[in-house]
């Protein structure tokens, strides 16, 4: 039985790590807690259920399932097309909301708010076209594979790992060794003298919004795809995004990784011998634990 | 006709004054200290349970059956949710802004977990009913009741105003101001910045779970369901709308927040057919979200916006004009 709580608190954690990474680089680059960004976690999972509804339907070819998974190609042509939608609708409320107010020279905390007045208007928007009924990618049902040892995991969600770990990969070389990464971690470490030699800032606040949400739209698919599709979804993982991204120490893209599989292994653990009932107080105990012990987390450099 | 409207009149500003409590609290730790709660509705949860287990009779579904009078009540749910905004306020004052934010939305999280699951202390989801009610005895009467009921939340509120704008006029209301201004130069002249922060949250706090108690006990029962975010949220848009800083404001905004809200929930079950009302009840947040970025864009100071406060003893310009007329002279 611990055998299979360790795969299930993996999978959790995969995708609570891919929401905590987009978390982690806002709130370094952008220098403030974003509450809307579980938002992005629904919006990207309805776009892609909106999405791939529409394919299935022009072609019936599309619907049939790829291999030993539960989808169809409809499903990852979508996914292409939420991410970028998901990245289209940072952008937008970048233009509308957060850059408007950051031109305006507000405080951090005015930010928060007004990501908090976002978060509630962008899942009630989200609640009034879906409606609350849970929804999902598929009917098909998968049987569980036996992988050695007591643990069985499904193709999807086999997949679902190996797509995050490919991405953490990824987007820490694209932070390391490229141009544009390199101008992230200037800004995020000091935005007017990276302004002054050079650096254009506002193209590193779009990719960093671009970044964040296409990782929080991926996170929302698996999440989709691995369980249910719902409104609140994305709400729901704020508690055990904000601290993973604080547990991995704000800034650090393998921390986030790292400590969203620490969540979510501690998750599971709980749900195995504490009860389901307290799996969402899981996060806040944690988020307590790192901020009396060692607020900078793991691999944060400033509390 | 009439007495039915007087009646609809004074439930209405009974439970938006109830409301203008809550606003008075957050406008302590936001107006004047610029400490960011997103987990009110755990605060006032916390004020409501305390408040309920103390006064009500026994009964075997939950812990309490103390009896105890209803302000005794008031006072514990008082003391509690102080207590706890005290604690969180330890955990995080010291660290970044928005860390503070955080742990209390993981707090109001926590807090409606355990009314949901310890079903013992708080009877689970069904919460706890037949909490005292002030002036019971004259439910018989309901234009009476609701009139006296409206009295002692007007009471209250004057109270908790009152004590607030002696608070805000005083040293310490001053250093408030001053740290949430210049932190800097107010650790400069010696000022423990962390410990005054600290008081003016848990006295926010402690003021959430007053209105948290003084709602339940004119509802009469508890349930998880009254506490969920959507109500940390009403309670922003209300300070932020009324004008943060200004304890006027925040019981305005309280007043007109709840009257726009209960008005467009009424034309809700109006033009939406039964079948789509809960569909159109998210509608309504939607308009309250864009509200509240649209006054945080376009006008941050709310309707009223801060008085400028030096000192009781000193006559300063408070509107804008006067502001405006003393810079030209």
């Amino acid at each position: 039985m611990i055998a299979q709580a360790l795969m299930d608190g993996l999978i959790a954690g995969a995708m609570i790590g891919l929401g905590a990474i987009g978390i982690t680089l806002t709130y370094s680059i952008l220098r403030f807690a974003n509450f809307a960004h579980g938002e992005l976690i629904s919006w990207g999972a309805y776009l892609a259920l909106a999405l791939s509804g529409g394919l299935g339907y022009l072609s019936s070819n599309l619907t049939s399932s790829i291999g030993p998974f539960s989808f169809g190609w409809s499903l990852p042509l979508a996914a292409i097309l939420a991410i970028m939608l998901t990245g289209v609708l940072a952008l937008v409320s970048d233009a509308l909301l957060f850059g408007r107010l950051r031109a305006k020279g507000g405080s951090v905390i005015i930010m928060v708010m007004a990501s908090f007045g976002a978060a509630l208007t962008l899942r009630s928007l989200l609640e009034f076209t879906f409606t609350t009924k849970p929804a999902y990618y598929t009917n098909a049902l998968q049987i569980a594979m036996p992988l050695g040892g007591g643990m069985r995991a499904t193709p999807d969600q086999l997949l679902a790992l190996g797509l995050s770990a490919i991405m953490v990969v990824a987007i820490h070389l694209l932070l390391t060794r490229t141009a544009i990464g390199r101008s992230m971690r200037a800004v995020s470490e000091n935005q007017q003298l990276s302004g002054i030699v050079g650096i254009d800032v506002r193209k590193v606040i779009r990719t960093v919004w671009l970044l964040g949400a296409g990782l929080a739209c991926v996170a929302g698919i698996m999440a989709g795809l691995l369980v249910q599709i719902r409104p609140h979804m994305g709400h729901d993982l704020l508690l055990p995004l904000f601290a993973a991204a604080i547990l991995g120490g704000i800034g650090s893209v393998p921390g986030a990784m790292l400590a969203g599989l620490i969540v979510g292994l501690s998750e599971s653990l709980a749900v195995q011998f504490i009860g389901a009932e307290w799996r969402a107080a899981v996060a806040f105990v944690i988020l307590v634990a790192v901020l009396l012990i060692h607020p900078k987390g793991l691999f944060g450099r400033v509390a | 006709m009439s007495v039915e409207l007087i009646g609809y009149g004074a439930f209405f500003l009974t439970i938006a004054l109830t409301y203008a409590i809550m606003c008075l609290g957050l406008n302590v730790q936001w107006g004047q200290t610029g400490l960011f709660n997103v987990g009110v509705a755990g605060f006032v949860a916390i004020g409501a349970y305390v408040s309920a287990i103390l006064t009500t009779p026994d009964s075997p579904g939950h812990l309490g059956g103390f009896g105890l009078p209803i302000v005794i009540g008031w006072l514990g749910g008082t003391v509690a949710a102080a207590v706890v905004s005290f604690l969180i306020g330890a955990l995080t004052i010291r660290l970044r802004a928005d860390y503070l934010a955080i742990a209390t939305f993981g707090a109001a999280v926590v807090v409606q977990l355990c009314a949901l699951n310890l079903e013992p202390v708080t009877g689970g989801p069904f919460g706890i009913g037949f909490i005292p009610r002030p002036f019971s005895n004259l439910a018989g009467e309901p234009l009476a009741f609701s009139l006296l009921n409206l009295g002692v939340l007007v009471l209250v509120v004057a109270g908790v105003y009152l004590a607030l704008e002696r608070l805000v006029r005083s040293p310490w209301g001053r250093v408030l101001r001053a740290i949430r201004e210049d932190e800097t130069a107010a650790l400069a002249l010696g000022k423990n910045a962390v410990k005054f922060r600290l008081q003016a949250f848990a006295i926010g706090g402690g003021i959430m779970g007053l209105a948290g108690a003084v709602h339940a006990h004119f509802i009469g029962f508890v349930a998880p369901d009254n506490y969920v975010p959507i109500l940390t949220f009403q309670v922003w848009a209300m300070l932020i709308v009324g004008g943060s800083g200004n304890n006027r404001g925040a019981i305005l905004g309280a007043v007109l927040v709840w009257g726009v809200w209960t008005a467009s929930a009424a034309a809700i079950s109006v033009l939406f057919p039964p079948e789509h009302q809960a569909r159109a009840a998210a509608l309504q947040i939607v308009m309250i979200g864009v509200a509240l970025c649209a006054v945080l864009l376009l006008r941050p100071r709310g309707m009223l916006g801060e008085v400028r406060v030096v000192s009781r003893h000193v006559a300063m310009p408070t509107t804008n004009q006067e502001i405006a007329n003393a810079r030209k002279t």
